[in-house]
């Protein structure tokens, strides 16, 4: 290196190599201290509800499956565990996960710290798609597929979400360039065009028909098994499996995208893996446990705030976040009318919202400084 | 289209080579026609009046617009067929603005330029490699800081250390470099500007071939080996820059009258804005 240092009344390197330090070993400590706090959490959500198991005896059950003890897995609370708290929680996990990731791709690739799977059509897509399964589909449904309600509404949203992201790339791509702004705008428009026509769908709706669209769009956990399990999973963890490809991309996109261009990033590519992956796992939670809102804007901001806006601690950092909170919002949702459930969408956004707000209102400067 | 152009110009070794290059948007030729070598060690500075196409034929030699017409060649290659991670190891920008949204650290921005092209380095070394950068800026002493909170000339330096950072990252890969710097000292006062423009010269002298984007004529003057002034979209001459100018000229394309003089030390033309018919000042 022969750069020429001209005088500066420098912090010396010394100094900066122990700030850089200083600045890993909090990360560290960090992904250490999450990922402790979310299997604790995951520990106490599967012991809480109708029937309540210490997290002793949910720990020993756990270990005792995972070693393939049969013989230890006996009794009423085994069955509870195994075959009802635990596909949830893991739902739960994964579609927090999911939705807070979702949400801190989605502000990397639009530069904006209010973007969301939300705002960019996915969940109103998913959404009416849902809505018009529930209030359409006794009309037109007929044979195999009147056997299968629980398989035709997922299944509904799930493409509900994937042709209004399909729709948005579309409208926004010009000669092979994804223009975020145009993008960000029609996403507004197809977002209320979407919301309108779930309100039609309501509106035409009978009684049955408007509680199962208020459930939906509220969200819920309810009804977990194996077997959702075993669709949520394959379509939500590959966007999890890609954040390690996408951080550097996204980082080299907040400089811009002509910037990030000249740091060698294939800027085309980020973008529609990002916004192709967030479309598939927004539009499987959707499918999995309706429209719950908040997650992908509140867990990613509080990740920047405590780290920074760095997507290699962003993104695994808010995947911990978002499956706490969700999680978390359960045992709440079970808990607050128990034996009762209240829809998860309103724990979410009945903790989340007050939250948010001590938290702006706690900060001294303007937020974007 | 001649790939035979680039050989028989002045400088044969040139690193990028625009041969014919237009560019046309919304029905406006916003560069017509222009041929530019960018030899290595050679500071080239790009003058020019308000929307005369300078920025436009920046994008052009770096890829970030493709040419209506006419072709870009790195070391020969078509600059489009080259994967974006070589380009990167061997073509630094730094750019006219950059914003950033979320409160990034001035030692994340500058990491930035070595995150991607550095991968092959070690941890350690591309840190002290990044520590160097920012200190050769100027904005060590602000590593700890948030971007947003910078002045605009902080802002600029933090944005030159990232290139920088780049170019030193880039070095391990590819040692034919082209350093790009669109208006690089628009923020910054007299003693940065200086300072900026030295090290860019010192990049040069170390084999890099460095274009930049000017306005200040007396520095363009001083610093540029080779001299491009552009006017309409069209590069009206080119050259070593005591041959380059003249008053005629200046008054063509800049519309106000000047009169070169030169300096009593190296004998450079130096320029002093002249109202109407008044003599110039001492």
């Amino acid at each position: 290196m022969t750069l020429a240092t001209p005088p500066a009344r420098s912090m010396a390197l010394p100094s900066l190599a122990a700030f850089v330090d200083g600045r890993r070993r909090a990360a560290v400590a960090t992904v250490i201290g999450l990922t402790l706090a979310c299997l604790a959490l995951t520990i106490v959500a599967i012991g809480q509800g109708a029937i309540a198991i210490p997290p002793g005896r949910v720990a020993e059950i756990l270990m005792a499956r995972l070693a393939g003890d049969d013989a230890l897995l006996q009794g009423r609370d085994v069955l509870v565990v195994l075959n009802i708290r635990l596909p949830r929680v893991l739902i739960g996990l994964l579609i927090g996960a999911a939705l807070a990731v979702s949400g801190a791709l989605m502000q990397g690739l639009f530069r904006n710290p209010l973007a969301d799977p939300g705002l960019v059509g996915v969940s109103a897509g998913a959404g009416l798609a849902a809505a018009a399964t529930i209030v359409l589909g006794d009309r037109f449904l007929t044979g195999m597929a009147m056997k299968l309600p629980f398989a035709v509404l997922p299944f509904g949203a799930f493409c509900g979400g994937l042709l209004s992201t399909l729709a948005l790339y579309l409208i926004a791509t010009r000669d092979g360039r994804t223009s975020v702004a145009t993008m960000l705008l029609a996403g507004v428009a197809l977002g209320a065009l979407a919301g309108a026509l779930t309100g039609l769908l309501a509106y035409l709706s009978d009684d049955r028909q408007l509680r199962d669209l208020t459930f939906w769009s509220l969200g819920s956990l309810g009804g977990a098994s194996w077997t959702k399990l075993s669709a949520v999973a394959p379509i939500v963890l590959p966007l999890l499996l890609a954040m390690p490809l996408l951080a550097r991309g996204l980082n080299g996109l907040m400089l811009g995208e002509a910037e990030a261009y000249h740091l060698g990033i294939p800027v085309q590519r980020v973008k529609a893996m990002a916004i192709i992956l967030v479309a598939l796992a927004v539009g499987a939670s959707v499918a999995t446990a309706g429209m719950i809102g908040f997650v992908g804007i509140v867990v990613p901001h509080l990740v920047r705030l405590a780290t920074g806006p760095d997507h290699r601690l962003l993104l695994p950092l808010s995947a911990l976040g978002g499956a706490m909170l969700l999680v978390g919002a359960d045992i709440a949702a079970r808990l607050i009318v128990a034996p009762a459930e209240l829809p998860i969408g309103i724990v979410t956004a009945a903790i989340g919202a007050p939250f948010f707000l001590w938290l702006l209102l706690r900060r001294s400067g303007p937020l974007d400084v | 289209m001649s790939e035979t152009v680039a050989s028989q110009g002045s400088a044969p070794q040139a690193i990028v080579t625009g041969q014919g290059v237009s560019f046309t948007a919304g029905g406006r030729q916003l560069v017509s026609e222009a041929s530019l070598a960018l030899a290595p060690g050679t500071t080239t500075i790009l003058i020019g009046p308000n929307g005369a196409g300078k920025s436009t034929l920046l994008k052009l030699l770096t890829g970030e617009l493709t040419p209506s017409s006419g072709s870009v060649l790195v070391d020969g290659e078509a600059l489009s067929s080259i994967p974006g991670w070589r380009l990167a190891c061997q073509r630094v920008v730094m750019a006219q603005h950059a914003r950033l949204v979320f409160p990034f650290s001035v030692y994340e921005v500058a990491r930035l330029g070595a995150d991607g092209v550095g991968r092959a380095l070690s941890r350690q070394r591309r840190e002290v490699l990044i520590g160097e950068c920012l200190a050769a800026a100027g904005v060590l002493e602000l590593a700890s800081r948030r971007y947003q909170t910078l002045s605009g000339g902080e802002q600029q330096r933090v944005q030159f250390a990232r290139a920088l950072c780049q170019m030193e990252a880039g070095r391990s890969v590819c040692e034919r470099q082209v350093l790009f710097l669109d208006e690089p000292i628009a923020s910054l006062d007299l003693c940065h500007q200086l300072a900026l423009l030295d090290m860019a010269r010192t990049i040069a002298a170390r084999g890099v071939a460095v274009l930049v984007v000017l306005h200040d004529l007396n520095l363009a003057v001083t610093y540029a080996d080779h001299l491009v002034v552009m006017d309409q979209g069209r590069i009206i001459v080119q050259g070593a820059p005591a041959k380059t100018l003249d008053d005629a000229l200046l008054r063509q394309v800049f519309k106000v009258d000047l009169s070169l003089s030169r300096a009593p030390a190296p004998g450079l033309p130096f320029l002093l804005p002249q109202q109407h018919r008044l003599s110039p000042a001492a």
